[in-house]
Protein backbone atom coordinates (compact mmCIF):
# COMPACT_ATOMS: atom_id res chain seq x y z
CA UNK A 1 0.00 0.00 0.00
CA UNK A 2 2.56 2.28 1.06
CA UNK A 3 4.47 2.07 -1.95
CA UNK A 4 1.55 2.24 -4.02
CA UNK A 5 0.57 5.82 -2.53
CA UNK A 6 3.86 6.94 -2.89
CA UNK A 7 4.29 6.43 -6.47
CA UNK A 8 1.39 7.81 -7.11
CA UNK A 9 2.32 11.00 -4.67
CA UNK A 10 5.11 11.64 -7.21
CA UNK A 11 3.61 10.68 -10.32
CA UNK A 12 1.12 13.58 -9.25
CA UNK A 13 4.50 15.78 -8.74
CA UNK A 14 6.26 14.43 -11.52
CA UNK A 15 3.89 15.81 -13.74
CA UNK A 16 2.07 18.73 -14.13
CA UNK A 17 -1.46 17.31 -12.67
CA UNK A 18 -0.07 18.02 -9.11
CA UNK A 19 0.71 21.79 -9.56
CA UNK A 20 -2.19 22.14 -11.46
CA UNK A 21 -4.89 21.01 -9.13
CA UNK A 22 -3.63 23.09 -6.30
CA UNK A 23 -2.75 25.96 -8.51
CA UNK A 24 -6.42 25.92 -9.97
CA UNK A 25 -7.98 25.25 -6.21
CA UNK A 26 -6.14 28.30 -4.81
CA UNK A 27 -6.76 30.77 -7.77
CA UNK A 28 -10.03 30.01 -7.78
CA UNK A 29 -10.61 30.43 -4.11
CA UNK A 30 -8.64 33.82 -4.09
CA UNK A 31 -10.55 35.19 -6.92
CA UNK A 32 -14.00 33.98 -5.32
CA UNK A 33 -12.42 35.10 -1.56
CA UNK A 34 -10.90 38.29 -2.28
CA UNK A 35 -11.63 39.66 -5.68
CA UNK A 36 -15.05 38.85 -7.54
CA UNK A 37 -16.98 41.72 -5.74
CA UNK A 38 -20.20 39.85 -5.27
CA UNK A 39 -18.27 37.02 -3.14
CA UNK A 40 -15.68 38.91 -1.43
CA UNK A 41 -15.08 39.02 2.20
CA UNK A 42 -13.97 42.24 2.39
CA UNK A 43 -16.61 44.09 0.54
CA UNK A 44 -19.08 41.24 2.59
CA UNK A 45 -18.35 43.10 5.85
CA UNK A 46 -18.91 39.39 8.06
CA UNK A 47 -15.68 37.47 9.31
CA UNK A 48 -16.40 34.31 8.10
CA UNK A 49 -15.18 31.27 5.78
CA UNK A 50 -19.07 30.29 4.54
CA UNK A 51 -17.94 31.79 0.96
CA UNK A 52 -15.38 29.28 1.15
CA UNK A 53 -17.15 26.41 1.98
CA UNK A 54 -19.70 26.80 -0.05
CA UNK A 55 -17.36 27.29 -3.57
CA UNK A 56 -14.98 24.61 -2.61
CA UNK A 57 -17.32 21.67 -3.13
CA UNK A 58 -18.39 22.96 -6.47
CA UNK A 59 -14.39 23.27 -7.34
CA UNK A 60 -14.10 19.85 -6.29
CA UNK A 61 -16.75 18.57 -7.66
CA UNK A 62 -14.69 19.06 -11.64
CA UNK A 63 -11.08 18.87 -9.86
CA UNK A 64 -11.49 15.76 -8.36
CA UNK A 65 -12.29 13.90 -11.06
CA UNK A 66 -9.82 15.01 -12.76
CA UNK A 67 -6.95 13.85 -10.47
CA UNK A 68 -8.92 10.83 -10.06
CA UNK A 69 -9.44 9.79 -13.80
CA UNK A 70 -6.42 8.30 -14.76
CA UNK A 71 -5.74 5.93 -11.45
CA UNK A 72 -6.96 3.22 -12.51
CA UNK A 73 -8.08 4.01 -16.13
CA UNK A 74 -4.40 4.73 -17.45
CA UNK A 75 -3.32 1.11 -15.79
CA UNK A 76 -5.75 -1.20 -17.78
CA UNK A 77 -5.34 1.02 -20.90
CA UNK A 78 -1.51 0.59 -20.78
CA UNK A 79 -1.95 -3.10 -19.26
CA UNK A 80 0.28 -2.02 -16.27
CA UNK A 81 -2.67 -3.12 -14.19
CA UNK A 82 -1.63 -6.39 -14.87
CA UNK A 83 1.72 -7.09 -13.37
CA UNK A 84 -0.02 -4.84 -10.74
CA UNK A 85 -2.14 -7.01 -9.73
CA UNK A 86 -0.22 -10.63 -10.27
CA UNK A 87 2.68 -8.87 -7.49
CA UNK A 88 1.47 -10.33 -3.92
CA UNK A 89 -0.55 -7.40 -2.90
CA UNK A 90 -3.97 -7.65 -2.80
CA UNK A 91 -6.77 -5.62 -4.71
CA UNK A 92 -8.20 -3.96 -1.39
CA UNK A 93 -4.66 -2.47 -0.61
CA UNK A 94 -4.00 -1.02 -4.90
CA UNK A 95 -7.36 0.88 -4.23
CA UNK A 96 -6.62 2.37 -0.83
CA UNK A 97 -3.17 3.44 -1.89
CA UNK A 98 -4.43 5.35 -4.71
CA UNK A 99 -7.41 6.32 -2.99
CA UNK A 100 -4.99 8.24 -0.13
CA UNK A 101 -2.76 9.51 -2.76
CA UNK A 102 -5.44 11.64 -4.16
CA UNK A 103 -6.62 12.39 -1.01
CA UNK A 104 -3.34 13.73 0.00
CA UNK A 105 -3.34 15.63 -2.95
CA UNK A 106 -6.28 17.23 -2.18
CA UNK A 107 -5.77 17.59 1.51
CA UNK A 108 -2.32 19.69 -0.04
CA UNK A 109 -4.58 21.89 -2.01
CA UNK A 110 -6.66 22.74 1.90
CA UNK A 111 -3.82 23.96 3.40
CA UNK A 112 -3.16 26.78 2.24
CA UNK A 113 -6.23 27.46 2.32
CA UNK A 114 -5.72 28.51 6.29
CA UNK A 115 -4.02 31.20 5.60
CA UNK A 116 -7.59 32.36 4.74
CA UNK A 117 -8.42 31.55 8.38
CA UNK A 118 -6.01 33.98 9.38
CA UNK A 119 -6.47 37.23 7.19
CA UNK A 120 -10.58 36.71 8.29
CA UNK A 121 -9.38 36.27 12.04
CA UNK A 122 -7.12 39.62 11.94
CA UNK A 123 -9.64 41.63 10.13
CA UNK A 124 -11.75 40.92 12.07
CA UNK A 125 -13.39 43.56 14.67
CA UNK A 126 -12.43 42.97 17.81
CA UNK A 127 -9.45 40.87 16.33
CA UNK A 128 -10.38 37.28 16.06
CA UNK A 129 -14.19 37.42 15.97
CA UNK A 130 -14.77 34.85 14.10
CA UNK A 131 -16.44 30.96 14.59
CA UNK A 132 -13.64 28.87 14.71
CA UNK A 133 -15.60 26.06 15.97
CA UNK A 134 -17.65 26.19 13.22
CA UNK A 135 -14.45 26.41 10.77
CA UNK A 136 -12.65 23.25 11.89
CA UNK A 137 -16.39 21.50 11.56
CA UNK A 138 -16.46 22.93 7.76
CA UNK A 139 -12.86 21.31 7.19
CA UNK A 140 -13.81 18.34 8.55
CA UNK A 141 -16.66 18.29 6.51
CA UNK A 142 -14.77 19.21 3.44
CA UNK A 143 -12.21 16.70 4.21
CA UNK A 144 -14.73 14.16 4.30
CA UNK A 145 -16.59 15.65 0.93
CA UNK A 146 -13.24 15.16 -0.49
CA UNK A 147 -12.83 11.92 0.31
CA UNK A 148 -16.37 10.63 -0.91
CA UNK A 149 -15.86 12.64 -3.94
CA UNK A 150 -12.31 10.81 -4.32
CA UNK A 151 -13.44 7.36 -3.80
CA UNK A 152 -16.07 8.18 -6.42
CA UNK A 153 -13.87 9.26 -8.63
CA UNK A 154 -11.65 6.19 -8.34
CA UNK A 155 -14.58 3.58 -8.76
CA UNK A 156 -15.06 5.52 -12.19
CA UNK A 157 -11.58 5.04 -12.88
CA UNK A 158 -11.75 1.24 -12.92
CA UNK A 159 -14.81 0.96 -14.89
CA UNK A 160 -12.97 2.19 -17.89
CA UNK A 161 -9.83 2.53 -19.67
CA UNK A 162 -10.76 5.78 -21.17
CA UNK A 163 -9.87 8.60 -19.04
CA UNK A 164 -12.34 11.12 -20.52
CA UNK A 165 -15.41 8.52 -20.07
CA UNK A 166 -13.82 8.05 -16.40
CA UNK A 167 -13.95 11.56 -15.98
CA UNK A 168 -17.56 12.54 -17.11
CA UNK A 169 -18.61 9.48 -15.33
CA UNK A 170 -16.92 10.69 -12.06
CA UNK A 171 -18.28 13.75 -12.33
CA UNK A 172 -21.57 12.96 -12.83
CA UNK A 173 -21.53 10.50 -9.97
CA UNK A 174 -20.20 13.06 -7.74
CA UNK A 175 -22.99 15.63 -8.55
CA UNK A 176 -25.49 12.66 -7.91
CA UNK A 177 -24.49 12.17 -4.65
CA UNK A 178 -23.51 15.28 -3.39
CA UNK A 179 -26.80 17.79 -4.40
CA UNK A 180 -29.02 15.16 -6.74
CA UNK A 181 -30.72 13.89 -3.20
CA UNK A 182 -31.38 17.03 -1.91
CA UNK A 183 -32.87 18.29 -5.62
CA UNK A 184 -34.90 15.05 -5.84
CA UNK A 185 -36.26 15.46 -2.65
CA UNK A 186 -38.49 18.11 -3.27
CA UNK A 187 -40.29 16.53 -5.80
CA UNK A 188 -44.15 16.19 -4.99
CA UNK A 189 -44.13 12.52 -4.49
CA UNK A 190 -41.70 13.23 -1.39
CA UNK A 191 -41.93 16.60 -0.19
CA UNK A 192 -43.89 16.80 3.41
CA UNK A 193 -43.17 12.63 3.21
CA UNK A 194 -40.13 10.93 3.10
CA UNK A 195 -38.09 14.38 1.82
CA UNK A 196 -35.89 13.96 5.41
CA UNK A 197 -34.99 10.41 4.48
CA UNK A 198 -34.04 11.30 0.55
CA UNK A 199 -32.33 13.78 1.45
CA UNK A 200 -29.90 12.00 3.71
CA UNK A 201 -28.51 9.68 1.11
CA UNK A 202 -26.99 13.15 -0.46
CA UNK A 203 -23.70 14.48 0.80
CA UNK A 204 -25.10 17.84 0.87
CA UNK A 205 -27.02 17.24 4.42
CA UNK A 206 -24.48 16.25 6.27
CA UNK A 207 -22.04 17.94 4.81
CA UNK A 208 -24.22 21.27 5.51
CA UNK A 209 -24.88 19.49 9.48
CA UNK A 210 -20.90 18.86 10.26
CA UNK A 211 -20.49 22.58 8.38
CA UNK A 212 -22.54 23.93 11.49
CA UNK A 213 -19.75 23.03 13.66
CA UNK A 214 -21.31 19.86 14.96
CA UNK A 215 -19.61 16.70 14.95
CA UNK A 216 -22.22 14.46 14.76
CA UNK A 217 -21.67 10.69 14.74
CA UNK A 218 -24.32 9.86 11.95
CA UNK A 219 -22.37 12.31 9.77
CA UNK A 220 -19.32 10.72 10.30
CA UNK A 221 -20.89 7.43 9.73
CA UNK A 222 -22.41 8.35 6.19
CA UNK A 223 -19.22 9.96 5.07
CA UNK A 224 -16.99 6.86 6.11
CA UNK A 225 -19.89 4.47 4.90
CA UNK A 226 -19.51 6.40 1.40
CA UNK A 227 -16.12 5.97 0.99
CA UNK A 228 -15.76 2.19 1.57
CA UNK A 229 -18.62 1.44 -0.47
CA UNK A 230 -16.88 2.96 -3.22
CA UNK A 231 -13.52 1.65 -2.25
CA UNK A 232 -15.09 -1.65 -2.34
CA UNK A 233 -16.79 -1.22 -5.35
CA UNK A 234 -13.80 -0.42 -6.78
CA UNK A 235 -12.24 -3.45 -5.80
CA UNK A 236 -14.66 -5.39 -6.80
CA UNK A 237 -14.54 -3.99 -10.78
CA UNK A 238 -10.75 -4.70 -10.17
CA UNK A 239 -11.35 -8.05 -9.89
CA UNK A 240 -14.27 -8.27 -12.65
CA UNK A 241 -11.17 -10.09 -14.80
CA UNK A 242 -11.69 -13.29 -12.67
CA UNK A 243 -15.77 -13.65 -13.22
CA UNK B 1 8.72 -29.28 -9.01
CA UNK B 2 8.44 -25.66 -9.48
CA UNK B 3 5.52 -25.17 -11.77
CA UNK B 4 2.17 -27.77 -11.93
CA UNK B 5 -0.46 -27.22 -14.04
CA UNK B 6 -2.85 -29.76 -14.25
CA UNK B 7 -5.66 -30.18 -16.37
CA UNK B 8 -5.83 -26.22 -17.30
CA UNK B 9 -9.46 -25.12 -19.07
CA UNK B 10 -10.14 -21.81 -19.71
CA UNK B 11 -13.56 -20.86 -21.92
CA UNK B 12 -14.00 -17.64 -22.60
CA UNK B 13 -18.08 -17.07 -23.64
CA UNK B 14 -18.28 -20.09 -26.00
CA UNK B 15 -14.87 -20.53 -27.04
CA UNK B 16 -12.33 -22.41 -25.21
CA UNK B 17 -9.26 -20.92 -25.07
CA UNK B 18 -7.52 -23.56 -22.83
CA UNK B 19 -8.21 -27.37 -22.95
CA UNK B 20 -6.80 -29.81 -20.61
CA UNK B 21 -3.32 -28.63 -20.87
CA UNK B 22 -1.38 -30.19 -17.74
CA UNK B 23 2.72 -29.95 -17.68
CA UNK B 24 5.31 -29.40 -15.02
CA UNK B 25 8.32 -26.99 -15.32
CA UNK B 26 11.55 -28.45 -13.11
CA UNK B 27 14.03 -25.96 -11.41
CA UNK B 28 17.13 -25.50 -13.42
CA UNK B 29 14.83 -25.76 -16.45
CA UNK B 30 14.02 -23.40 -19.46
CA UNK B 31 10.73 -24.68 -20.36
CA UNK B 32 9.86 -23.46 -24.26
CA UNK B 33 5.96 -22.53 -24.51
CA UNK B 34 5.58 -23.12 -28.02
CA UNK B 35 2.37 -22.85 -30.05
CA UNK B 36 0.64 -20.31 -33.28
CA UNK B 37 -0.35 -17.30 -32.35
CA UNK B 38 -4.42 -17.69 -30.49
CA UNK B 39 -3.27 -21.12 -29.59
CA UNK B 40 -3.87 -20.00 -25.71
CA UNK B 41 -0.08 -19.59 -24.37
CA UNK B 42 -0.47 -16.64 -22.94
CA UNK B 43 -3.62 -17.11 -21.51
CA UNK B 44 -2.36 -20.62 -19.97
CA UNK B 45 0.35 -17.81 -18.87
CA UNK B 46 -2.09 -15.42 -17.28
CA UNK B 47 -3.41 -18.37 -15.11
CA UNK B 48 -0.03 -19.64 -13.73
CA UNK B 49 0.67 -16.14 -12.58
CA UNK B 50 -2.92 -15.76 -11.16
CA UNK B 51 -4.09 -12.62 -13.28
CA UNK B 52 -7.15 -14.28 -14.68
CA UNK B 53 -8.53 -18.05 -12.95
CA UNK B 54 -8.75 -20.65 -14.51
CA UNK B 55 -12.17 -22.34 -15.16
CA UNK B 56 -11.41 -25.79 -14.61
CA UNK B 57 -8.10 -27.33 -13.49
CA UNK B 58 -5.32 -25.73 -10.86
CA UNK B 59 -1.58 -24.41 -11.65
CA UNK B 60 0.81 -24.73 -8.56
CA UNK B 61 4.17 -22.58 -8.41
CA UNK B 62 6.04 -23.82 -5.99
CA UNK B 63 3.62 -26.37 -3.86
CA UNK B 64 1.60 -23.19 -3.59
CA UNK B 65 -2.03 -23.31 -5.66
CA UNK B 66 -2.54 -20.14 -7.56
CA UNK B 67 -6.48 -19.76 -6.98
CA UNK B 68 -5.93 -20.83 -3.18
CA UNK B 69 -2.78 -19.37 -2.21
CA UNK B 70 -2.24 -16.23 -4.54
CA UNK B 71 0.33 -14.21 -2.08
CA UNK B 72 2.62 -16.85 -1.66
CA UNK B 73 2.36 -18.07 -5.25
CA UNK B 74 2.74 -14.45 -6.87
CA UNK B 75 5.83 -13.59 -4.33
CA UNK B 76 7.71 -17.04 -5.95
CA UNK B 77 6.75 -15.37 -9.76
CA UNK B 78 8.52 -13.44 -11.91
CA UNK B 79 6.34 -12.08 -14.32
CA UNK B 80 7.09 -10.24 -17.99
CA UNK B 81 3.37 -10.09 -19.52
CA UNK B 82 2.73 -9.86 -23.62
CA UNK B 83 3.84 -6.20 -25.01
CA UNK B 84 5.32 -5.27 -21.38
CA UNK B 85 3.51 -2.77 -19.84
CA UNK B 86 5.85 -0.28 -18.31
CA UNK B 87 4.77 2.92 -16.60
CA UNK B 88 6.16 5.45 -19.16
CA UNK B 89 6.84 9.14 -16.94
CA UNK B 90 8.76 6.92 -14.38
CA UNK B 91 12.18 6.54 -14.36
CA UNK B 92 14.01 3.63 -14.55
CA UNK B 93 15.62 3.20 -10.70
CA UNK B 94 12.87 4.96 -9.57
CA UNK B 95 9.84 2.10 -11.19
CA UNK B 96 12.33 -0.37 -10.23
CA UNK B 97 12.72 1.03 -6.82
CA UNK B 98 8.86 0.66 -6.50
CA UNK B 99 8.81 -2.82 -7.47
CA UNK B 100 11.28 -3.29 -4.95
CA UNK B 101 8.90 -1.74 -2.20
CA UNK B 102 5.99 -3.55 -3.60
CA UNK B 103 7.69 -6.94 -2.94
CA UNK B 104 9.07 -5.59 0.26
CA UNK B 105 12.95 -6.91 -1.18
CA UNK B 106 15.36 -6.53 1.72
CA UNK B 107 18.01 -3.67 0.95
CA UNK B 108 16.80 -2.51 -2.16
CA UNK B 109 18.68 -0.07 -3.07
CA UNK B 110 21.69 -3.04 -3.76
CA UNK B 111 19.09 -4.98 -5.35
CA UNK B 112 18.08 -2.64 -7.55
CA UNK B 113 21.42 -1.68 -8.56
CA UNK B 114 22.47 -5.16 -9.17
CA UNK B 115 19.93 -5.66 -11.17
CA UNK B 116 20.79 -2.43 -13.71
CA UNK B 117 24.01 -3.67 -13.87
CA UNK B 118 22.78 -7.22 -14.69
CA UNK B 119 20.48 -5.88 -17.40
CA UNK B 120 22.68 -3.61 -19.14
CA UNK B 121 20.96 -0.62 -18.39
CA UNK B 122 23.60 0.81 -16.24
CA UNK B 123 24.04 3.70 -18.98
CA UNK B 124 20.33 4.55 -18.91
CA UNK B 125 19.48 4.14 -15.37
CA UNK B 126 18.55 7.87 -14.98
CA UNK B 127 16.21 8.06 -18.08
CA UNK B 128 12.48 7.82 -18.53
CA UNK B 129 10.98 4.27 -19.30
CA UNK B 130 9.22 6.24 -21.90
CA UNK B 131 12.66 7.93 -23.82
CA UNK B 132 13.93 3.86 -23.61
CA UNK B 133 14.12 2.09 -26.92
CA UNK B 134 12.39 -1.33 -27.18
CA UNK B 135 15.50 -3.11 -26.17
CA UNK B 136 16.15 -0.90 -23.31
CA UNK B 137 12.25 -1.50 -22.43
CA UNK B 138 12.42 -4.90 -22.41
CA UNK B 139 15.10 -5.33 -20.15
CA UNK B 140 13.55 -2.93 -17.37
CA UNK B 141 10.64 -5.74 -18.04
CA UNK B 142 12.94 -8.19 -17.05
CA UNK B 143 14.53 -6.55 -14.42
CA UNK B 144 11.48 -5.73 -12.92
CA UNK B 145 10.74 -9.62 -13.54
CA UNK B 146 14.02 -10.92 -11.46
CA UNK B 147 14.33 -8.12 -8.91
CA UNK B 148 12.62 -10.12 -6.17
CA UNK B 149 14.54 -12.86 -6.65
CA UNK B 150 11.57 -15.04 -7.76
CA UNK B 151 11.93 -18.81 -8.09
CA UNK B 152 10.25 -18.81 -11.53
CA UNK B 153 9.99 -16.72 -14.19
CA UNK B 154 7.28 -16.29 -16.34
CA UNK B 155 8.33 -14.60 -19.59
CA UNK B 156 5.76 -13.84 -22.27
CA UNK B 157 7.32 -13.65 -25.60
CA UNK B 158 10.66 -11.58 -24.17
CA UNK B 159 12.55 -11.54 -27.55
CA UNK B 160 9.64 -9.99 -29.50
CA UNK B 161 10.21 -6.41 -31.37
CA UNK B 162 14.34 -6.48 -30.72
CA UNK B 163 16.93 -6.76 -32.79
CA UNK B 164 19.07 -9.23 -33.77
CA UNK B 165 21.81 -8.41 -31.43
CA UNK B 166 19.43 -7.78 -28.38
CA UNK B 167 17.55 -11.32 -29.04
CA UNK B 168 21.25 -12.63 -28.32
CA UNK B 169 21.78 -11.08 -25.66
CA UNK B 170 18.69 -11.65 -24.11
CA UNK B 171 18.64 -15.28 -24.76
CA UNK B 172 21.80 -15.57 -23.11
CA UNK B 173 20.27 -13.99 -19.54
CA UNK B 174 17.54 -16.45 -20.31
CA UNK B 175 19.61 -19.32 -20.28
CA UNK B 176 21.92 -17.78 -17.73
CA UNK B 177 18.62 -17.37 -15.23
CA UNK B 178 17.53 -21.08 -16.51
CA UNK B 179 20.66 -22.41 -14.81
CA UNK B 180 19.55 -21.48 -11.00
CA UNK B 181 15.91 -21.04 -11.82
CA UNK B 182 12.55 -22.24 -13.39
CA UNK B 183 12.10 -20.06 -16.31
CA UNK B 184 8.76 -20.48 -18.55
CA UNK B 185 9.06 -18.90 -21.95
CA UNK B 186 6.75 -18.44 -24.32
CA UNK B 187 7.41 -18.16 -28.05
CA UNK B 188 6.69 -18.21 -31.51
CA UNK B 189 10.38 -18.26 -32.92
CA UNK B 190 11.63 -21.93 -33.18
CA UNK B 191 15.35 -21.32 -33.66
CA UNK B 192 15.08 -19.45 -29.96
CA UNK B 193 13.42 -22.88 -28.19
CA UNK B 194 16.00 -24.64 -29.81
CA UNK B 195 18.35 -22.14 -28.60
CA UNK B 196 17.28 -21.82 -25.16
CA UNK B 197 14.63 -24.22 -23.82
CA UNK B 198 15.84 -27.62 -22.46
CA UNK B 199 12.41 -28.97 -22.89
CA UNK B 200 9.33 -27.48 -25.18
CA UNK B 201 5.44 -27.92 -24.64
CA UNK B 202 3.72 -26.98 -27.83
CA UNK B 203 -0.17 -26.27 -27.63
CA UNK B 204 -2.35 -26.12 -30.53
CA UNK B 205 -5.99 -24.60 -30.40
CA UNK B 206 -5.68 -24.68 -26.17
CA UNK B 207 -4.63 -28.54 -26.56
CA UNK B 208 -1.33 -30.12 -25.72
CA UNK B 209 0.10 -31.50 -28.47
CA UNK B 210 3.62 -32.57 -27.04
CA UNK B 211 5.52 -31.81 -24.19
CA UNK B 212 8.99 -33.75 -24.19
CA UNK B 213 13.09 -31.99 -24.45
CA UNK B 214 13.98 -30.88 -27.77
CA UNK B 215 16.44 -34.23 -28.32
CA UNK B 216 13.16 -36.24 -27.50
CA UNK B 217 11.34 -33.87 -30.17
CA UNK B 218 13.67 -34.10 -33.07
CA UNK B 219 14.02 -38.15 -32.12
CA UNK B 220 10.21 -38.20 -32.10
CA UNK B 221 10.46 -37.22 -35.98
CA UNK B 222 13.37 -38.88 -36.54
CA UNK B 223 11.77 -42.33 -36.21
CA UNK B 224 10.84 -42.39 -39.85
CA UNK B 225 13.94 -41.30 -42.70
CA UNK B 226 11.77 -39.06 -44.92
CA UNK B 227 12.70 -38.58 -48.75
CA UNK B 228 11.36 -35.53 -51.19
CA UNK B 229 10.99 -37.08 -54.35
CA UNK B 230 9.55 -34.96 -57.92
CA UNK B 231 9.33 -36.51 -60.99
CA UNK B 232 8.27 -34.77 -64.85
CA UNK B 233 5.48 -36.76 -65.23
CA UNK B 234 2.96 -38.65 -63.05
CA UNK B 235 3.48 -41.91 -61.27
CA UNK B 236 1.26 -44.27 -59.91
CA UNK B 237 1.63 -44.25 -56.59
CA UNK B 238 1.50 -48.14 -56.41
CA UNK B 239 4.76 -48.28 -58.36
CA UNK B 240 6.64 -45.89 -55.72
CA UNK B 241 5.46 -48.38 -53.30
CA UNK B 242 7.60 -51.19 -54.67
CA UNK B 243 10.77 -49.14 -53.72
CA UNK B 244 12.50 -51.04 -51.16
CA UNK B 245 11.98 -50.16 -47.31
CA UNK B 246 8.87 -47.64 -48.58
CA UNK B 247 6.58 -47.75 -45.91
CA UNK B 248 3.79 -44.79 -46.83
CA UNK B 249 3.99 -42.64 -50.07
CA UNK B 250 2.22 -39.06 -49.67
CA UNK B 251 1.56 -37.19 -52.40
CA UNK B 252 2.69 -33.51 -52.28
CA UNK B 253 1.38 -32.41 -55.81
CA UNK B 254 3.53 -31.26 -59.09
CA UNK B 255 4.28 -34.88 -59.07
CA UNK B 256 6.08 -34.41 -56.23
CA UNK B 257 6.14 -37.22 -53.93
CA UNK B 258 7.06 -37.85 -49.62
CA UNK B 259 8.50 -41.44 -49.56
CA UNK B 260 8.46 -42.06 -45.40
CA UNK B 261 11.11 -45.46 -45.12
CA UNK B 262 12.09 -47.20 -42.17
CA UNK B 263 14.22 -45.52 -39.92
CA UNK B 264 17.99 -45.81 -40.65
CA UNK B 265 17.31 -46.21 -44.30
CA UNK B 266 18.19 -43.86 -47.02
CA UNK B 267 15.94 -45.05 -49.85
CA UNK B 268 17.55 -41.57 -51.84
CA UNK B 269 19.51 -44.42 -53.81
CA UNK B 270 16.45 -46.88 -54.26
CA UNK B 271 14.49 -43.72 -55.49
CA UNK B 272 17.36 -43.05 -57.87
CA UNK B 273 17.38 -46.80 -59.18
CA UNK B 274 13.66 -46.73 -59.05
CA UNK B 275 13.54 -43.68 -61.59
CA UNK B 276 16.27 -45.44 -63.81
CA UNK B 277 14.51 -48.67 -64.00
CA UNK B 278 11.35 -47.09 -64.83
CA UNK B 279 12.95 -44.28 -66.85
CA UNK B 280 11.07 -41.46 -64.94
CA UNK B 281 12.60 -38.31 -65.12
CA UNK B 282 13.64 -37.38 -61.63
CA UNK B 283 13.50 -33.53 -61.16
CA UNK B 284 14.33 -33.01 -57.18
CA UNK B 285 15.43 -35.79 -54.33
CA UNK B 286 16.35 -34.72 -50.89
CA UNK B 287 16.12 -35.88 -47.78
CA UNK B 288 14.01 -33.83 -45.01
CA UNK B 289 16.26 -32.57 -42.24
CA UNK B 290 13.94 -32.90 -39.36
CA UNK B 291 13.96 -29.66 -37.10
CA UNK B 292 12.08 -27.99 -34.04
CA UNK B 293 10.61 -26.09 -37.11
CA UNK B 294 9.06 -29.15 -39.19
CA UNK B 295 7.72 -30.70 -35.48
CA UNK B 296 5.86 -27.67 -34.80
CA UNK B 297 4.71 -27.84 -38.42
CA UNK B 298 3.43 -31.19 -38.30
CA UNK B 299 2.28 -31.02 -34.82
CA UNK B 300 0.03 -27.79 -35.10
CA UNK B 301 -1.28 -27.89 -39.05
CA UNK B 302 -3.73 -31.03 -38.05
CA UNK B 303 -6.39 -29.84 -36.54
CA UNK B 304 -6.73 -31.85 -33.38
CA UNK B 305 -10.15 -33.32 -32.03
CA UNK B 306 -11.96 -31.15 -29.71
CA UNK B 307 -12.16 -32.47 -26.31
CA UNK B 308 -15.88 -33.39 -24.90
CA UNK B 309 -17.21 -30.26 -23.52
Amino acid sequence: MIPILKKEINSFFSSLIGYMVIGVFLILMGLVLFVFPDTSLLSGGYATLDTLFGTAPMIFLFLIPAVTMRTLAEEQSSGTIELLVTRPISDWQIVVGKFLASFLLVVFALIPTFTYYLTVYFLGAPQGNLDSGGIIGSYIGLLFLAGAFVAIGIFASSLTNNQIVSFVLATFLCFFVYLAFDFLSSLPIFYGKTDDIIQSFGIEYHYSSISRGVLDSRDLIYFISVIILFLAATTLSLGRRKW
Amino acid sequence: MSVVVNGLVKIYGEQIAVNKVSFEAQKKEVLGFLGPNGAGKTTTMKIITGFIPPSEGEALVCGYNVSTQPMDARASIGYLPEHNPLYKEMYVREYLEFTAGVHKVSSPQKRVSDMIERTGLTSHRHKQIGQLSKGYRQRVGLAQAMLHNPDVLILDEPTSGLDPNQIIEIRQLIKDLGKEKTVILSTHILSEVEAVCDRAVIINKGVLVANASIEQLKDQFNGQSIVTAGFKSSINPQLLNTIPNVQQVKPLGDNRWQIIAAPDHDVRADVFQFAVHHQFVLLELHKEVQSVESVFQQLTRQNPVPAEK
